[in-house]
């Protein structure tokens, strides 16, 4: 039935997975842009497991609910990455409710990445910090004198200012600093 | 009256809600009861966050999760109502039992070692254990990792964990798609019993008082539901006293053993709620202290010491980013003030205090309660460590490696 409406609405691409064995093998190997699952899949467990594993590897995914009523639906969209609740089988619904789950999907992976991103210059910011105050103390320079030499180790060398720190405080580590 | 629609697993620790519906203590108090039964754990959950159902048995870590949003945009949950301790096991194949030359579960960490030694030659020959757990965010997760890594295995390196959904987990032991596994009962004894398994551990060895299941609420349903939901908690505290008096045992899992609930023979659960296990083919029964504890040391009590251990793992393991802040949003999804309020006045024990260290207790202790005398039974970790929720971040910087 979902199959069916599925192609009335112009997606020719379909492949039904009925095993709950190698779910996860299989979905990765078709790579699709939008799964279609029940609420009550005994796989989604795998499924939420795999996806938290790897990011690169998650995919929208649209979700079927039998009698659930206009409140329900209401909730699941805002409760939902991508998930979006579908009363019965209504296939002329299909369409727009995959779009939204890949909509959805694309908005929550930004805000993750950029999360992602603020965390990750937290950490850089922390590293130099780190590698100044190794410097200031072993070459006894002061905070801009100790920032320039790492960049400019880092322009010399083509790499980041947070890698070159990173080197640093870890070669000081090996080298018995107390750093 | 007011209704509560109940989500569970067939597991044995559903037990409380299905007590309270089948013995009529709902209705006492002038609720009732509709249960409905699914097969894996999201399931359960996205029932209750879209209104499909109004309280869910779940892990204590998947409500965490839910209403810190790891994964998905957070809803949030309360749980004021633990649905009990311990109850796991971890089973291995008959394969893997072979090689660990398994013949007893008395010590843990010796069992630990001997599968960390094997998981480590397995993986050396290409062939890492694949170890199921049932949800990412399930005690059963970590536990079994704690357990390991305290063994000398790296869970992330030395061994694969996947996820099997409980009532999957003697089927897939049985086709060599899983070499162990841990999750709670009847699963582990339906593999035991069809010979395709033998079980190396109970959970409650690894830490004696381990927080398990709980009943989740969305949180604002405890301000909008408030008496009738305490009117719920006090029926499932009289399910509790049914559930661990031994004289209603084969009756009451006769009863959790029908297709609508379990749907599994009854004396395997007789065996779980009266701390029993049948280690490997046709042994007699072992007991194992304290399995599953669905009462008594106010068992239902829940701590918010617990929440911050489940959290630190999660941090541990990579599963949500470390600070303070995670702590308190998981410890705030513990009710306690709910508990008290609920159980007041009927003679229920109620702790004093909402938080412990974890872990300290070596023997039976008297501790501070409001009301009701409350002994605390051995509470440690199989390794001696120590969690003491007020320098939680000192605990997770000693777990990392």
């Amino acid at each position: 039935m979902i199959e069916e409406g599925l192609r009335e609405a112009g997606f020719s691409d379909i492949h039904v997975l009925l095993e709950r064995r190698g779910l996860v093998a299989k979905l990765h190997s078709l790579s699709p842009d939008v799964v279609l699952i029940n609420l009550e899949n005994p796989g989604r467990d795998v499924l939420e497991e795999s996806f938290a594993l790897s990011r690169a590897l998650a995919r929208p995914i649209a979700m079927f609910v039998d009698q659930s009523d206009e409140r329900s639906i209401a909730e699941a969209v805002d409760a939902g990455i991508s998930a979006y609740v579908v009363d019965g089988l209504k296939k002329e619904r299909i369409k727009p409710i995959l779009e939204l789950a890949v909509r959805r999907f694309s908005a929550f992976s930004r805000l993750r990445t950029e999360l992602d991103e603020a965390k990750s210059e937290l950490a850089d910011r922390k590293l130099i910090d780190r590698a100044k105050m190794l410097l200031m103390r072993r070459r006894k320079l002061d905070e801009p004198a100790a920032y320039a030499l790492l960049r400019k180790q880092a322009m010399d060398s083509g790499r980041r200012i947070a890698d070159i720190a990173e080197a640093l405080i870890t070669a000081d580590t090996l080298l018995g600093g107390q750093e | 009256m007011s209704r509560f629609r109940i989500g569970f697993l067939p597991l044995v620790d559903a037990a409380l809600p299905i007590i309270a519906h089948e013995y009529g203590l709902a209705d006492k108090q002038g609720v009732s009861i509709e249960l409905h039964r699914d097969t894996s754990w999201a399931t359960v959950r996205d029932r209750l966050i879209y209104g499909q159902t109004d309280a869910a048995h779940l892990p204590a870590p998947l409500a965490i999760a839910t209403s810190l949003g790891l994964d998905r945009p957070a809803v949030p949950l309360a749980a004021p109502f633990m649905l009990g301790l311990n109850g796991n096991a971890i089973a291995v194949s008959t394969r893997i039992a072979a090689m660990m030359h398994l013949d007893s579960i008395g010590d843990v960490a010796a069992t630990g070692r001997v599968l960390a030694g094997v998981a480590q030659a397995e993986a050396e020959k290409g062939r890492k254990l694949r170890l199921a757990v049932v949800h990412r965010y399930s005690s059963h997760n970590y536990m079994l990792r704690y357990w390991l890594a305290a063994s000398g295995c790296a869970p992330d390196r030395d061994v694969e964990i996947v996820v099997v959904p409980p009532p999957f987990i003697a089927d897939a032991l049985a086709m060599g798609e899983i070499d162990g596994s841990c999750v709670g009962e009847p699963w582990n004894s339906l593999a035991v019993m069809r010979g395709d398994a033998v079980i190396a551990a109970a959970t409650s060895q690894i830490w004696n008082r381990g927080v398990e299941k709980l009943l989740a609420f969305r949180a604002p349903a405890i301000d909008e539901r408030r008496s009738a939901i305490e009117a719920l908690l006090r029926a499932l505290h009289e399910a509790g006293k049914i559930a661990s008096d031994p004289a209603c045992a084969a009756e009451v899992a006769a009863m959790l053993g029908r297709p609508e609930y379990i749907g599994q023979p009854a004396e395997l659960i007789a065996r779980a709620l009266g701390n029993l296990l049948i280690l490997r083919g046709a042994e007699a029964p072992t007991p194992i202290e304290d399995f599953l504890m669905l009462h008594r040391e106010a068992a239902n009590f829940p701590w918010k010491s617990q929440a911050m251990w489940l959290y630190s793992q999660m941090i541990r393991w990579n599963h949500a980013p470390a600070g303070q802040r995670g702590f308190d949003e998981a410890a705030a999804v513990f009710r306690p003030d709910i508990y008290r309020s609920a159980l007041a006045g009927i003679g229920a024990i109620l702790p004093g205090a909402s938080a412990k260290v974890e872990g300290a207790i070596s023997s039976p202790l008297g501790a501070g309660s409001h009301s009701g005398r409350l002994i605390m039974g051995p509470d440690r970790f199989f390794d001696g460590q120590l969690f003491d929720p007020d320098r939680a971040q000192d605990y997770v910087a000693s777990q990392a490696e």
